[in-house]
Order: C-alpha cells, then structure tokens, then sequence
C-alpha cells in the first residue's frame, strides 16, 4: 500500500515536495481574486462600528440566529426528501410517466423562490382566490377559521425546499446513475430487500452527491433575501440589511456578513468530511430499473409529481392566470432588450464560472498541497453571501482600482476612459463569479471524483502533462459535469437579483431586476408577465440538461462502450 | 467524440467574440460623446418614463439611466468617487436623501427657479437636494367597524382599545421609519417609545408585505385599520378590477392629525451630484423635474402630491380629498433621527 501511495504522490507533484508548479500558482491566484470581495467584507470585523453591535446583540440577533438555524434545518430535510426519494424513484425503479418525471423534476428550479413567494402569497393570502373560495363555499367569516400563514417561517422553509431540492435532486440521481449493478447486486445476495439495498447502499454510496446538493440548497438559504423578507421572517441575512440600511451602519453589516460565513465554513467543513474515503471504483455496469404496477407504480408516480406541482405547476398557474387577467400587463419592445440583456449575463458568466471552476477543482486534485486545497474552499464561500454584500465588498477595492487606472490614462494620454470595470458589465460578470463559482465547482468536483484517479496515473504515466491529461482524460469523460454546472450557474444568474440590481451599466434591465421593481411597488400581476418569462427562458437550458442527463443515463443503462 | 484540444479553441474564440460583442456598443457610446444626462434613479414607476422623454422632448438630451435599489446606487455613487458618470441621483424617502448628502456626494446648487418654487421644508437647508413629490402615510380603517372620529390622530392607533386590529407592514420599512422619527421629534423619545409599544401591541398579526397588502386585509376583515401611503389606495380606487373596486367602497381613509400638526408625508427627490460629467444638463433636468408638467406628472401618473404649490393635478381620485394639513417639520431632521426609530421598533419589538 505505501509503495503504491509514494509512486502516486510522485504521479501527480512532478515538482520537489512544497512547490506548486504553475497550475498550482495560478489557480491560487485565481482563487485568490474571487475570494478578495469575501476579505473586503470581513475586513469590517476589524474596524470599530458604533454602538449597533450591542444593539443587535441585546434586541434582535438571537431571533434571527434562532430563524436562520431553524430556517436551514427545515429547508434541509425537506430538500434532501423531495431530492433523494424522487431520484431513487426514478432511477431505481421504471413506472408509467417515469420517462417525464425523470426530466420534469428539475422545473422548479427555473422557477426563483422569491417569485414563487409572490405567486403563493396572492394565492393563499386571506384576500386570495383559495381563502375567498373557502369562505363562499362554507359561508364563515374571516376569523372563524384557521388557515396556515404561508408567509412565516415554515412558509419561507417550504418555498426553499420546492425552489431547491432540483440540486439535490441532480446529484443524488448522477450518483445512482453511477453506481454499479455488480454492488447491487451482492447486496440482494446479502439478503438486503428493496429498502435495504437503498438504506444500507445505495444511500451510503451516493452520500458525496447528496451532501454536496444539500450544501447547495443551504448556502442558497442562507444568502436568500428575497423570499424571507417578503415573507417578514428575520434572519440573518435581513440583520444584515437592517444594520447596512436602518441603522446605516455598514460595517456592523460587514461584521455580521462575517459571522455568517462562520456557519458556512462549518458547512463545508461538514461536507468536506462526509467526502472522506469516498472513492469510485471497478467497472460500472449500469444498473437495469425494476418496473413496477398496480398501486406501487401510482404511488412512486404520486411521490414525484408532487414536488413538481408544488414547486412548479402550481406557482406557473398563478402567474399565468394573474398576467391574464392584468389588463395594464404590458409586453412590448421593452421585452426584448431584457431578454437579450438576461441571455448575455448569464451566458458569460456560466462560461466564466466553468473555466475558473475546472482550473481550480483540477489544481486541487493534481496539486496536492494544503495551499491549494484552502484557496478552493476560501473561493467558494461567496455562495452564502447576499449578493448585496458582495456588490459592497466588490465596489469598494474595485472602484479605487478603477480611478486609479482613469486617472492614471487622463495623466498619461490625456483620455477620459471613465470607469472601465465598474462602469460595464465585468464587474457584474464579477460578481457572479464570487457568488456562483459555488455552484460550478461542486458540480465540476464530484464529477472529477468520478474520475477514479488510476485514469490519472495511466495518463500521467504515458507521459501526459498534468494539462494535457485534463484534456485529453478527464474533460471528455466529466463532459456532462461540466454541462450541468454550466446550465446550473446560468440559470442562477439568470434569477439572480441583488448584485445584478446594484451592478449593472447604464439602460441594461434584466428580466429579474423588471420583475422586481414591479413587486416593490406592489404590483404583483404586473410582475407576473417577467416573472414568467424568466421561467420560460430558464426551461430551456433545464429541459438540455435534463435530456443530457437522461441520455448519459440511458446510454450507461444500454451498456458500457459510449461515454 | 470531439477532440477536446480543439473544442477548447473553439470555446476561446467564442469568448472572445462574445466579449468584443458585448463591449462594442459601450465603447461606442463613450467614443461619440454625445448630448446625455446620466441618471441614477430609485424611482421605478413605468409612468416615470413620461418625464425622461418629456425632458429629452424639450432639451434634445437624451437620458441614460440606471434604475436600482436605493441604498445600493448610494453605495455605488460613493465607491465611483470622481470619475463616477452619475449626474443625478433621485431617490425616495428623506432619510436616504439625508444620508447622501451627509456623505457629501451631492453639490449645493444655487437655482432659482428650484428655491423658487419648491416649499423650504421640502428641501435640504443648504440646497443639496430637493423634494419632488410628497407621499402622505395615512390611516385606513373599514368604515362598517370603525368611525373616522376614532383614528383621527396617529396616537390613537396605540390605544389599548384597538388590540388585535392593526394591520401595518415591518417597522424597518422607511415609510414606517420616518413616521416613528416624526413621533420622536413632535413627542420626544420616551412618549415615542411607548406610542410605538403601543401600536406593536395592537397588531392584528406579524407585520409583513407591503402597504397594500395592509389595504386588502382590512378588506378580507383580518383587521380594521391599516397603515398605508396614500398613493396606493389610490391606485386601487382607478383600478379597474372589481376585487379593487370593492376595496375602496368597504375601506376608508383618515388623513391623521387634521386638529394638530398635519399629516405626516415623506417625499422622493434628488440632487445633482458633485462630480457630475454633465452638470448642466443635471440642472436642467431636476429644474426640468419641478416645472408645472413634470409635476402634474407625478399626481397623474403616480398618484403623488407635487411638491410647488398650486399645480394642476389632472387625477380626478386624488383632487378628491381635497386639501390636507402636512406635518411641515423639516424633513432632513426625520433622516437624523431615523436610525434611533429603528431602535426604538427593535426594542419594543415591533418587527
């Protein structure tokens, strides 16, 4: 065994033992410059702040840790329910509708919770067409009658839950996509029934994939603003806006950004270790699904579509029937310039986030130095940050460098450049970077997991460069990875809000930042008509991925030989 | 399967396409230098597009903007410093006002026709920022339960009587914000305490979404007073929905304070700012924003009161509630003490 880890070591760091080599140096660097905006945040716990600290500390700020904790726990569970058993279903087992299923379970994620707030909010609010119709029907009075409240905290924990579980979803299913029929097998000759064989392997094997989905969905709790503060359920996130904004002070909402990347490295830390022995071996033979009838195919059909209707169907129909009815709902030119501006962002900034994020999981994996390792967990913290913040922690240094190159050029050729950066869309392609790199470097990482790492070796030691083995070995095998981290990323920023809101040059509207300036100003059926074009335009890399999936499934069901 | 070296090409050429095509027009506006006001705005009324192009009609300028959040186009007007391409920032609510110019972004302006016509309370002391349209919190009851006589005073909605009848969205709103500093300013922060106290104990139910969501819970029979902006009730009451129409026959408004010192109003405006590229045609516009058809534009659009006296308002809903008493306390004051409102609404645990 030591024979075989020394002639590994000595595969992968080509360079004497501490050195990084350039692939090394350079995704630090770049990790670097994406974790720099996070430094400028945490910066503020070293600046003094005025009395709003203690403020916080002896009013509000244990209701909102106690909401954010509590908020994340239900989020949790309810992602990695809906999530894993709708994946097991769908992979495990072939049923009447399972062929849809199998694609329509990641709609909601087109679908950005903070619409889907809006959508259950108008329709199950005391004035809505729900609470109305009951009152008709059973002729009681308003407050004769007990209805749950959809905006509080178990309201906000459910939205989540629906907007998100897709991630875990995604994940969970690649990974019982991947595993063997062989290990499945021996477990049926164990004796394991159909729950044994999920509970005691199927479950254990697919855990990276499940976990890493869940640390997703939570990272995008915490960050959340829109939903919660829609909803009025405090948590941190809104501490942080009620200190930068009613309190004005922006380094106490600096200081509490901070402790909030505390329960995210606590997070990563988490998964990190559930990673541990994780490893993919031996020859996958697909595994065939089992197919069921009668009432087990209606219920595991019930089991999957309910995620579905609650995440997608039935908040697309509330949107739809309000824009209908909206005789002020406008759909002209305007339309399109938001359509071409959403596309732009969110097609750059996916094929920004996929380069930086196979450089940086690629560096960690060939480069084995703690070095590296820190800079790849430090880049991604971004993820549970407000996008607000991280426009804050990017406008401040990105501003001073900025005037420094205007003034600059003015002095030396006597040109007025204006600002460069924070003036066009690269700070905002930025941004998203911090924010999203995330969502692409998980994604990018377990796909590389996959990878078993005697490929490496082989290619390594037919004389391949660390670049060209990436290449050559692993891009073409992980080549759906990086489809889906890329789809994921664009989709994100399509529906993303803050940063865009805050970033963004002159005359350039995106579809997100129209839907929610009609929301502000209460005018919800007016949102609905942008609202639902951004779920029609996120459909369509949802519906290319899916098919993607299905297809990489299907062709490891038909047998080994394709890739 | 493709050749991934090639396909790598492939994606660099794309991204660079990509970039150039992106860049392109950007580098083209800067090259030709034309005749433009550039305008950072909190305001996102769709009917505000009748000023831009009302003010390109008359001066051949044309505007370009970005519309954001408030606080957020603060925070990026003071980290673009001196080479910032903002000429103008317009916002709502006095507080946000206030705290830009405290952070010296705006530049004093000496005009005329502005100190002329608008109202001293309406604008800052040392003309950095001017208000455009004034927004009145008003009370809303539902006219079967409540009697106007019972709500005529923003103190009554802290008697004890009304427990469990309020609706109102959450304190850290600054609609909210900046009644709670006009309690502490006209009544002094201990009575101020014990109003807000008072109002948090009435509360029908959590507070949460927007004025108008208050509206139709009063509507839906949850609560029987609501605290709203006016212009939202008066969106309503020009709806033509029915559920809308229905609304404003079974909800009433109180204009608070009518015995006393008025109701409160809060306002949007803006300034020039001190490193504007295009200072005259900055002048030009907020002088442009204070001329008789920009101000009628914001009663008959946005259903907001100008703020120059006398103007025609061409909104037939709001000329009928007549004239009002507005609560004439300087308004920068309400943006200093706002900070101890928020406070004051934590402690007493008015979420």
């Amino acid at each position: 065994m030591t024979g075989l880890a020394a002639l590994r070591s000595r595969l992968y760091v080509r360079s004497p033992a501490g050195r990084l080599g350039w692939l090394g140096s350079v995704s630090i660097i770049v990790a670097a410059s994406v974790f720099a905006p996070i430094v400028a945040v945490i910066w503020n716990v070293y600046l003094p702040s005025a009395t709003t600290w203690s403020h916080l500390v002896s009013t509000v700020l244990p209701e909102y840790i106690f909401n954010t904790l509590l908020l994340a726990v239900l989020v949790g569970f309810g992602v990695v329910f809906f999530g894993v058993t709708s994946a097991w279903l769908v992979t495990a087992y072939s049923f009447p509708g399972q062929r849809i299923l199998e694609w329509a379970l990641v709609l909601p994620l087109a679908m950005p919770a903070y619409v889907m707030a809006y959508a259950y909010t108008d329709w199950l609010q005391v004035a809505g067409p729900v609470q109305t119709a009951i009152r008709e029907i059973t002729g009681w009075q308003v407050r004769e009658y007990w209805f749950p409240e959809i905006r509080s905290l178990p309201g906000a924990a459910a939205m989540l839950s629906f907007a998100l579980y897709p991630y875990v979803y995604l994940l969970a299913r690649s990974a019982f996509l991947d595993q063997s029929q062989t290990t499945l097998e021996a477990a049926r000759l164990a004796g394991y029934g159909a729950w044994g064989r999920f509970w005691h392997v199927a479950l254990p094997l697919a855990r990276t994939g499940i976990v890493a989905g869940t640390a997703l969905a939570l990272m995008e709790t915490l960050a959340d603003f829109g939903t919660v503060s829609y909803f009025a359920v405090n948590t941190f996130t809104t501490g942080i806006y009620r200190a930068w904004l009613s309190l004005g002070d922006p380094v106490a909402a600096g200081q509490l950004a901070s402790c909030l990347l505390v329960f995210v490295l606590a997070m990563l830390t988490l998964e990190r270790t559930h990673r541990g022995g994780a490893r993919y071996a031996g020859k996958r033979i697909p595994m065939p699904p089992q197919q069921l009838r009668g009432w087990r195919a209606a219920s595991a059909f019930g089991f999957c579509a309910a995620p579905i209707t609650l995440g997608f169907l039935v908040p697309a129909g509330v949107l739809l029937r309000l824009a209908l009815n909206e005789p002020e709902a406008q759909f002209d030119a305007r339309v399109y310039s938001l359509v071409a501006n959403t596309f732009t962002l969110s097609g750059v900034a996916a094929i920004a986030a996929l380069l930086v994020a196979v450089l940086l999981a690629y560096a960690g994996r060939v480069v084995r130095s703690p070095l590296v390792h820190g800079a790849n967990q430090a880049a991604v913290l971004g993820y549970a940050l407000p996008g607000a913040v991280i426009a804050v922690g990017i406008l401040l240094p990105l501003g001073k460098l900025d005037n420094a190159i205007a003034d600059w050029t003015y002095e030396q050729f006597g040109v007025k450049t204006g600002l460069l950066l924070t003036g066009s869309i690269t700070a905002l392609i930025y941004a998203y970077l911090v924010r999203f790199l995330a969502v692409a470097f998980q994604t990018v990482d377990a796909g590389l997991t996959r990878v078993t790492s005697s490929m490496d070796d082989a290619a390594r030691s037919l004389g391949l460069s660390p670049a060209r083995t990436l290449l050559r070995v692993h891009l073409p095998i992980m080549w759906g990875s990086l489809l889906t981290a890329g789809l994921l990323v664009f989709v994100d920023v399509m529906k993303e809000l803050p940063a865009t809101f805050a970033m963004r040059p002159f005359n350039f509207d995106t579809l997100a930042v129209e839907a929610y300036n009609l929301a502000k100003d209460e005018r919800i059926a007016e949102a609905a008509v942008p609202s639902l074009l951004i779920v029609g335009i996120a459909l369509v890399p949802l519906i290319l991925l899916s098919r993607q999936i299905t297809r990489s499934g299907l062709m490891r069901r038909e047998g080994p030989g394709h890739v | 399967m493709l050749d991934p070296l090639h396909s790598t090409r492939k994606i660099l050429t794309s991204i660079a396409l990509l970039a150039a095509f992106v860049l392109a027009p950007w580098i083209g506006e800067v090259l030709a230098q034309e005749k433009v006001l550039n305008l950072y705005t909190a305001r996102h009324y769709a009917t505000d597009e009748s000023f831009y192009s009302g003010y390109t009609k008359a001066t051949g300028i044309k505007i370009n903007r970005i519309e954001g959040g408030e606080d957020a186009l603060f925070e990026r007007i003071k980290s673009e410093g001196a080479n910032s391409p903002a000429d103008v920032f317009l916002t709502v609510d006095v507080a946000r006002l206030w705290r830009a110019e405290q952070a010296g972004i705006f530049e004093s302006l000496k005009s005329e026709p502005l100190n002329k016509r608008i109202p001293a309370h309406y604008r800052d002391a040392d003309n950095k920022w001017f208000g455009f349209s004034a927004r009145a919190r008003v009370i809303a009851y539902d006219q079967k339960k409540i009697k106007p006589a019972q709500v005529e005073r923003y103190e009554d909605l802290a008697d004890s009587k009304w427990k469990g009848e309020i609706c109102t969205r959450p304190s850290s709103h600054p609609y909210n914000l900046s009644l709670i500093s006009s309690m502490i300013l006209h009544l002094g922060e201990e009575k101020a305490t014990e109003w807000a106290r008072g109002v948090a104990n009435n509360l029908a139910r959590p507070p949460r979404g927007g004025d108008t969501d208050q509206l139709q819970a009063v509507g839906a029979g949850e609560c029987s007073i609501a605290l709203s902006n006016h212009y939202y009730y008066v969106r309503l009451m020009r709806s033509e929905k029915p559920a809308d129409r229905a609304l404003v026959e079974k909800v009433k408004l109180v204009w608070p304070n009518q015995d006393g010192r008025g109701t409160h109003v809060n306002i949007s405006g803006g300034g020039i700012l001190r490193h504007a590229p295009h200072r005259d045609a900055g002048v030009k516009f907020l002088e442009y924003l204070a001329s008789d058809a920009a101000q009628t534009l914001f009663a008959k659009g946005n259903n907001e009161w100008p703020t120059v006296p006398g103007v025609k308002l061409a909104n037939p809903e709001l000329e009928s509630f007549g004239k009002f008493k507005t609560d004439t306390l300087p308004l920068a004051d309400l943006g200093k003490t706002q900070a101890t409102a928020q406070r004051i609404a934590d402690k007493v645990g008015w979420k």
